[in-house]
Parts: C-alpha cells; structure tokens; sequence
C-alpha cells in the first residue's frame, strides 16, 4: 500500500485516493519538432526497477495534481513534491542519493 | 420553479448509530486566490463565519465555510439564502478573479451520530478519524467505499457528510451496513 503525502492539502492520502498519472518531467515537443523528438514525448517511458518520478492527483481528496519520487520494487516514499516543478528538488535528490547510491532516472542522477 | 427535494427525502436508519438525511441544505462553491483579503471578507460577510485555514470547517448554527482545495471554499447556509448570497457574493467579487456558483442541489446531506459515529466512517474511509487526528473544525476531503464524500464533526459524536447527489443512496445504504446492530468494533 501506497501513501503519498499531498504537497498541496498536506493529507497523508491512501493510494486509493489518488490516481496515477503516469510518468513525471516530460518534456513536450509539439508542431515543427523533429520526428524522433515527437515520438520520443508520446510514447518512450522509462519502466524502472528502482527510483521512479511520477505525477499523481488527489482525486478523492483536494483534486490536485503533484509530483512524487518513490522506489518500484520497495514502495518507499522519497518525497513529493510540486506540479509546478521541472525537476526534482534537491532535498529529495539528495535523500534518494543516500538511499540508492549510484542512481540514474533519465538525466537526474 | 419546480419544488426542491433534497435526495433521500427524510430517510434515517438507527443501528450502533443514527443515520438521517438532513434535508436540503444551501451550498455555494467559491473558487478563486483564498489568500485575497477582498475575497476573504466577502465570504465571511456571505456565510457569518471566520475564514478557515488549510482542512478547516468554521461552523455556526446552520452555516459555515469548509476549505475543500488549496484554491476552493463551499459555502454552506440555509437553502432559502443561497441564490441570494450567491449574487451578493458574485457582487463583491467583480473585477477580481474567481468563481462563484449556486450548488445547492448538487449534494447530500447525511448526519451519522451516536458514540459509534468515527467507527461506522472508519468503516468506509482509507482517511485516519481517530480522535487524534481528526477532530472538531477539521474537514476530511476522501471517499467511502467507491464514491466521493467529505465529512466533518457537526458535534460531540456526530459527522455530518456530504456526498454527490446521484450517489447519495449509495451512500446512504453503505452507512446503514456499517451501522448494522451488532456491528460494534470498538476501536475508538
């Protein structure tokens, strides 16, 4: 069981409030991209054993969206965080760092 | 104009604790920036109560302010006033951003009283109702069991909880299971 911490209301919300919205930090490539950027955006995701960013929204609770950082195969939380935000913040970047050392999720390390 | 009923029309249940329907009740949602102190005194004006902080209910007989989101409040008073104070509100607001609107049919009303009240919602609910963390002033945005619901304390031993409308049997009959005589746990 999953409980991720909603940045925006402060609920500590049960996996079954949320709802998953696939995969944190993409990066949009929209009309005039290149071909491979455009595929890249729709349809690559990283499908990771370990760190993962994903984007969840608090569906059963305040109804917005947010970011959390958590591991695939343990379910252990290392933070969440703003929608508003193009990358981590350090703060998590450093607890995953002394969790997992030596991770790499896309060009966070 | 048609005649307002509320959903469950009255209905009520007593088992380990008492289920009733509380009839049509006056609801405004506001959306807009809650840290706006114009905004801020033209809802406390409306509903007659302090403005509430983050997961905070302020209630007084029959009306109150529930903080639902980081940028939505619900209005509740008597369902007579509510088209009124929805224009005074919608009044006070223009030419600042935000959104008002009369939705006073759109829900139900439920009470669930009686000392068993926490556990029958502790039932339903994946959101922590033990005393320790949910109590007096304090609302609880979650669900029971498949639907959406908010709930705070209308009282000592009494929640009172809002749910859709077109979910509101449901609701209704998901309480009365978990208030069945004979379905005491004792946690709380």
């Amino acid at each position: 069981m999953l409980i991720l911490q909603c940045p925006c209301c402060g609920v500590d919300a049960d996996e079954t409030e949320l709802s998953p919205g696939g995969e944190a930090h993409l990066k949009r490539y929209g009309p005039g991209s290149s071909e491979d950027d455009f595929e890249g955006y729709l349809f690559m995701r990283e499908n990771p054993k370990g760190v993962h960013f994903e984007r969840w929204r608090h569906a059963h609770g305040c109804g917005k969206w947010f970011h959390a950082a958590r591991c695939t195969v343990t379910l252990e939380v290392f933070g969440t965080y703003p929608a508003q935000s193009y990358a981590p913040p350090q703060d998590i970047l450093d607890r995953i760092a002394a969790r997992r050392p030596g991770w790499r999720w896309r060009e966070f390390a | 104009m048609s005649e307002a009923r509320s959903a469950l029309q009255g209905r009520s249940f007593d088992g380990i604790a008492r289920i009733e329907d509380m009839g049509l009740c006056g609801m405004i949602t506001l959306r807009g920036d809650l840290d706006d102190g114009t905004l801020q005194k033209a809802v406390t004006s409306v509903a007659g109560v302090d403005f509430p902080g983050r997961r905070k209910a302020s209630l007084a007989e029959g009306r109150g302010l529930l903080w639902m989101s980081p940028d939505e409040i619900m209005v509740l008073l008597p369902h007579a006033d509510a088209p009124g104070a929805a224009r005074t509100l919608a009044a006070a607001l223009s030419g600042t951003h935000h959104l008002v609107a009369e939705v006073s049919d759109a829900r139900a009303v439920l009470r669930v009283s009686g000392p068993a009240a926490r556990e029958v919602l502790a039932k339903l609910t994946p959101a922590d109702v033990s005393p320790a963390a949910f109590g007096p002033g304090e609302i609880c945005r979650t669900r029971l069991a498949q639907a959406a619901a908010a709930f705070w304390m209308s009282g000592e031993d009494s929640l009172d909880v809002v749910c859709f409308r077109s979910v509101a049997q449901y609701v209704f009959d998901l309480l009365a299971t978990a208030a069945a005589p004979g379905g005491e746990v004792g946690h709380f």
